[in-house]
Order: structure tokens, then C-alpha cells, then sequence
């Protein structure tokens, strides 16, 4: 169930990123575009698709070892979803993974999602290029902090 | 950035003149194109006297929290002047999960009612007698659990079948070519329908089996033509189905309804809602050769587009609304819900849903729309786009048949991957601004407008979750286990599953017992990813 791009692994790393549905919605007409403009951007995208649970979601983003995980909810489930993938990855060691994300969400839990962690959320209306311009910014600020983990 | 300049194009690409004169409608036929209303190929409307004869019903989709809660929205909405209901149920009843299961996590009661069992439904549709109001309910995978559940309700109430009103979405189809909410493959899943339909026709003759429904492939990023196409391809894909299982066309056809999306761009949307009634009446007659006119006439509930709302300047979406709500009138629709101007940041508010449902009443009453049947026929702009519309959405089903039917071409990503190309091209265009959406590529304010929006609180999973648990332990669990497994048997037998469908949930099984046994014998379906 996964589409990866067959690019072989630079020396350099590329910039990876998974780009997943979270939960029960199967809204995926935004995260398959946000997915889609993110690789012709050049960024490595693992799209895991819909129907995931936070603990596949997790356990994906450290197999795939990327840099940042882009969740999408459209079923107003976000805080939780979102919350549970946070502390899956920190229990994992793995908090350094920049998470963000996307859909039906109100202001006041966009701020409550950023205290939490949540580096970025896009609602709808959002630019492609403003998003993709988030991701690419991602590449230099975690790559140094994540150095102790590999 | 090099830009080569291109005329107006509609929302499904195609280029739009700036006139339109007798020419352009040369070939058109009054009696062969568009008759009079009420008559095939029923262009022109299904109905003779259409909104002088009655107005069309104001159903606002409804649902969130508990029972109880959605329970006392609908109250309010049909004191405020709603003629129908419409029922959201939430993400884990619509995948046939209950609210306890893990998979349920966060998502109890959020974007729809949360529904386990029979008790649940009882307290929805409490004080609302079930033959006078006309109910709707969007449900697609577990369609047969939450209707056998409705017809217990009713059956308590001293409801009969026959006086049932209602509409069951009940479009598999779809779920896998946008919506993507299912629980078994397509073959299981369309024989389920076909059940759905014989009991209809036996028992409950004024119910509406299914509503094939081409706004969650609109939703899904798809063209006007592309949401035609492929839902009324699916619509014929339904009949064969239920033919092909021995039922007679003229004894379904009849109740079959549509629902379309009512989108941005006017003028589009009006041609392919006539498009449709004609397109649908002509190749029902080609293929199927019904006895019955009504089995011909192509009738349909619209939402407005929920995916053309913006979050920036959100009271600029009452504004879209209204002119997309006009549209769907001018366009002949059956039944109509008008989107608040709250819904891409949640759910609505109380508030936002009136000024929602007094859009349609202003339409209705004030804009004199409704005095006469199908305004715009003859215009010469509406008449050649209702012809180009219906002539693109025939090259797609001759696609369609080629590729050997809806099922071959959905396990082919066929129309999953046309929508996804039509919605990257869209937002290109909405990025390189070649489309103009106001307040957010154009006009847009630093300054961020709050709505007020509606909150679901936490509680309520946990309240489902303990209201279930303390219902499981008073249960019959002898009558429980054997309701279960004769169901089991009776989908192993291929058999018809209504009876014993019903039987389980009058034996309190929940939506996720009786999926978990659709899931044990037809198996779950999987979607291939397409990117």
C-alpha cells in the first residue's frame, strides 16, 4: 500500500518527507495534491494514503527515516490524531521529526495543535507554494538537531 | 512565467464565447431535446407544474455528538422551517466501527451523530413521526445496519414501511471513486445494495433505496462533466446490477434519486443539471427500455460545494451560497441543502445554519424564481452548454463501456485518477491565479475575520463509549450470538441479508458486530494508491 519514489539514496540526503491521511476520513483530494507539489519540488514523499492509525503512522516515519511527517484530517478528529502521533514519536525518540498538517480545523485548535508541537497547520485556501515553501525550510533546521540520532 | 492568453473557460475547461446566437443551437429539437416539463427527455424538469406545485424540500444535512444532541438540532430545524431531515453520521459509524473500537479514537460524535446500536437510533428519530417527516441518510458501507435500524424505529412508532419517505445514500460506488468510505470489496458490496432495493420494492415503495450521488466526486476535485459522467454511469451501473439479480427495472427505477453538487461557475451548473435529466432519460430508454415514463425521469437533492468555501473572510461563503443555491433551483433540483458559512473550519453553529436555510427561503419566496418552470430554457448560451455538457459526458461513458463497466475501471484507477488530475489542474490554476477566488488569491485582508464556531466536546466519546459498554451488558447475549451467526450463515449462503440483518439489530447487535461479520465473510476492501 505504499508509493515511494525509486530515487537511490544521495550522500547528501534529500529532504523526506511522509505524507499521510490520520483516522477514518477519506477526504484525499488536499493531501494528494499537497503530496503530488511536494515531489515536483523535488522533496521525497512516502504518501502512505488513507485509513492510518497514529500507530502506523509513527511506526512508518521511522522505518522510512524521515526528516517530517504532513497529516491531513478532514473528520474534526485532528486533536487527538494529532496528539497520539506526538507522543508515539517521542516515545520512540524520534520528537525531533517535524509534524504538521492540514484540513477542518478551527483557529483556536491550530493554536492548541502548535502548542502541543504541531509545527504548521494549512487550512483550506492555503497556497501550494506556501506550503511547499514550509517543507523545503524544514531541511536546515533539522538536520543539525537530528544528527544525534543517527 | 510565459501565459499564451485563453478565452474564459468554464470549471470543466471548456472555452466559453462571449455571445451565443441561433447558430450555436441549430441542431436543437423542442420536442426531441427538451419537451415540455414532466415529460421525456424531461430537459426541461420531471415534474408539470415543478414549484408552483410544490416547493422543493429544504433538507439541511444534520448530525454530531450524541444522539440526544443531534436529536434536539433537528427538532430545531424543522421548528425553523426545514421540510426534511437529513442524517451526517460520524467517521466510525460510517465505516462500521463502533465507539469503543481503537480505530474510533478522537473521531466519536465529531463531523456526524455517533450511532452503535438501535438505542441510539431510537433517541435520533425521538418525537419525530417517521411517516410525515421525509428522512435522508448518508451511510454507504454499513447502509443496510443503519436502515434495518430505522425501520425498527419506525416499526415502534407504529410507522408501516409502506408510508416510509425517506432516502438511503446507499452508493458504493462512489465511495470508492472519491468519498472512500467502505468497508468489502465491490462485488459484496453491490449485492448488498441489490437486497437494499428488493426490500424497497416489496416493503417500502415510497422509500428511495439509493441516492447515487456525483457531489462527493466533485467534492473529490472532479469537473462538472466528470461528476455527470460518472455518476450517472453509475446510476446505470446500479440498474444492471439489480436487473441482472432479477429485479424488473420498471419495479425500481422509479425510486432511484440522484444528488448533485451545485458549484461556482452559474451557468455550468444549470446545464448540467438539464444535462443530466436528459442524458439519464435517454440512456435508460437505450439501454433498458423501461415501460414506466418514471423510471425515465432523473430526480435529485444538490448540496451546495462545500470544497468552493473559503476559510479567509468566511461571510463571503453566504454570498457563494446563495448564487450556487439559485443555480441548483434554476436547475430544476428536488431537494436542496445550503452549506453554512462555517464549514471549512468545523462543523455549524446553530446560528450560521439559519442564515443557511433562510438563503433557500429567500430564493423560494422573495426572488420569484419558482413562478415558472425552467427559466432559462432557450437562452442560447444554457442550450448549447446543456448539449456540450451531455455530449462530454457521453464520451466518458463510451470510455466507460470499453473499459468494461464502473467496477473494471474503478479497480483500474480510472476515474479516481481522472479527479485527481482535474483537482491538481484546478488548484494550479487558482495558484498561478488564471482563477480568481476572492478573499484568497485576490482581495485578501491581512486581517483575519474570526467566526464563531461549534464545539464537540470530549465527553462525548467517552459518554458513547460508556453508554455502550453499559448496554452490551444487558443484553440477551444467547439471542445476541445466535442473531450473529445466522447472519454469518445467511452471507456465506449468499442469501438475502435484510431479514436477518434485521433480526440482529432487534437483538441489539452493534453497527460493528454486524460490519465485523460483512468484514470475517466478504473481506475488507483495500484501495491500490494512486498518485
Amino acid at each position: 500500500m505504499r508509493v515511494r519514489t525509486n530515487r537511490p539514496r544521495q550522500k547528501v540526503k534529500k529532504l523526506r518527507v511522509l505524507i499521510a491521511k490520520v483516522g477514518l476520513d477519506g477526504h484525499d483530494r488536499g493531501v494528494k495534491i499537497v503530496a503530488q507539489a511536494l515531489r515536483d519540488a523535488g522533496v521525497e514523499v512516502i504518501y502512505l494514503g488513507i485509513h492510518n492509525t497514529p500507530e502506523e503512522i509513527a511506526a512508518s516515519a521511522l522505518q522510512e527515516d524521515v526528516d517530517a511527517i504532513g497529516l491531513s484530517v478532514h473528520s474534526a478528529a485532528h486533536m487527538t490524531l494529532f496528539g497520539e502521533v506526538l507522543t508515539l514519536l517521542k516515545k520512540k525518540q524520534a520528537g525531533d521529526i517535524i509534524v504538521f498538517g492540514g484540513g477542518i480545523i478551527p483557529e483556536e485548535d491550530v493554536r492548541s495543535l502548535k502548542k502541543m508541537g504541531v509545527k504548521e497547520i494549512f487550512t483550506p485556501g492555503a497556497p501550494l507554494e506556501e506550503i511547499v515553501k514550509f517543507v523545503k525550510s524544514i531541511k536546515t533546521t533539522s538536520r543539525e538537531v537530528r544528527g544525534g540520532r543517527r | 512565467m510565459t501565459s499564451t492568453p485563453k478565452g474564459p473557460r468554464n470549471l470543466s475547461g471548456i472555452e466559453i464565447r462571449p455571445v451565443y446566437g441561433p447558430e450555436d443551437v441549430k441542431g436543437l429539437d423542442y420536442r426531441r431535446d427538451l419537451g415540455v416539463p414532466g415529460e421525456f427527455p424531461f430537459t426541461r424538469g420531471i415534474y408539470p407544474t415543478m414549484y408552483r406545485g410544490r416547493l422543493w424540500t429544504m433538507r439541511q444535512f444534520a448530525g454530531f455528538g450524541t444522539a440526544e444532541e443531534s436529536n434536539r438540532r433537528y427538532h430545531y430545524l424543522l421548528k425553523q422551517g426545514n421540510t426534511g431531515l437529513s442524517v451526517a453520521f460520524d467517521m466510525p459509524t460510517l465505516m462500521g466501527y463502533d465507539s469503543d473500537d481503537a480505530r474510533s479514537r478522537g473521531e466519536v460524535g465529531r463531523c456526524g451523530v455517533a450511532i452503535d446500536s438501535l438505542a441510539d437510533m431510537e433517541i435520533l428519530f425521538r418525537s419525530i413521526p417517521l411517516d410525515r417527516v421525509s428522512v435522508s441518510m448518508t451511510i454507504n458501507g454499513p447502509a443496510i445496519v443503519l436502515f434495518a435500524m430505522y425501520l425498527a424505529v419506525a416499526e415502534r412508532q407504529g410507522v408501516e414501511f409502506r408510508d416510509l419517505q425517506g432516502t438511503l445514500q446507499n452508493d458504493i460506488l462512489k465511495e470508492y471513486i472519491a468519498q472512500k468510505e467502505w468497508i468489502c470489496p465491490p462485488a459484496p458490496s453491490l449485492k448488498i445494495v441489490n437486497d437494499i432495493i428488493r426490500f424497497c420494492v416489496e416493503s417500502a415503495p415510497r422509500y428511495h433505496p439509493v441516492s447515487v450521488s456525483g457531489y462527493h466526486i466533485r467534492e473529490a476535485g472532479s469537473t462538472a462533466v466528470q461528476e455527470l459522467a460518472f455518476t450517472l454511469y453509475d446510476g446505470l451501473t446500479y440498474v444492471k446490477s439489480a436487473i441482472d439479480c432479477g429485479l424488473k427495472v420498471d419495479d425500481f427505477a422509479p425510486r432511484l434519486s440522484f444528488f448533485f453538487n451545485a458549484h461556482n461557475d452559474f451557468f455550468e451548473e444549470i446545464a448540467k443539471y438539464r444535462a443530466a435529466r436528459r442524458l439519464w432519460a435517454r440512456e435508460m430508454k437505450r439501454r433498458f427500455q423501461p415501460a414506466n415514463p418514471v423510471s425515465l425521469a432523473l430526480r435529485f437533492h444538490t448540496q451546495t460545494a462545500g470544497c468552493a468555501l473559503t476559510a479567509q473572510q468566511p461571510y463571503n461563503n453566504i454570498v457563494r451560497v446563495s448564487l450556487q443555491g439559485l443555480a441548483a433551483v434554476l436547475g430544476g433540483t428536488q431537494s436542496l441543502h445550503t452549506n453554512s458559512l462555517d464549514e471549512t473550519l468545523a462543523l455549524p453553529t446553530e446560528e450560521a445554519v439559519t442564515i443557511a436555510l433562510r438563503t433557500q427561503q429567500i430564493i423560494a419566496h422573495e426572488s420569484g424564481v419558482a413562478n415558472t418552470i425552467d427559466p432559462l430554457g432557450g437562452a442560447y448560451y444554457v442550450e448549447w452548454l446543456t448539449e456540450r455538457m451531455e455530449a462530454e459526458a457521453k464520451a466518458y461513458f463510451a470510455k466507460l463501456d470499453e473499459i468494461g463497466g464502473m467496477v473494471a475501471a474503478i479497480e483500474r484507477g480510472f476515474p479516481q485518477g481522472e479527479i485527481h488530475r482535474a483537482a491538481v489542474a484546478y488548484q494550479k490554476e487558482v495558484d498561478a491565479r488564471e482563477r480568481i477566488i476572492v478573499g484568497v488569491n485576490a482581495y485578501a485582508e491581512p486581517e483575519e475575520h474570526r467566526v464563531p464556531t461549534l464545539r464537540i466536546k470530549g465527553e462525548v466519546e467517552k459518554k458513547q463509549v460508556q453508554k455502550l459498554r453499559q448496554r452490551e451488558k444487558s443484553r440477551n447475549v444467547k439471542k445476541l450470538a445466535s442473531a450473529l451467526g445466522q447472519l454469518a450463515g445467511v452471507a456465506e449462503a449468499n442469501g438475502d441479508l435484510m431479514p436477518a440483518v434485521m433480526a440482529a439489530v432487534k437483538a441489539e447487535a452493534t453497527v460493528g458486530e454486524i460490519c465485523e461479520v460483512f468484514r470475517r465473510v466478504y473481506g475488507r476492501y483495500r484501495e491500490t494508491v494512486s498518485l
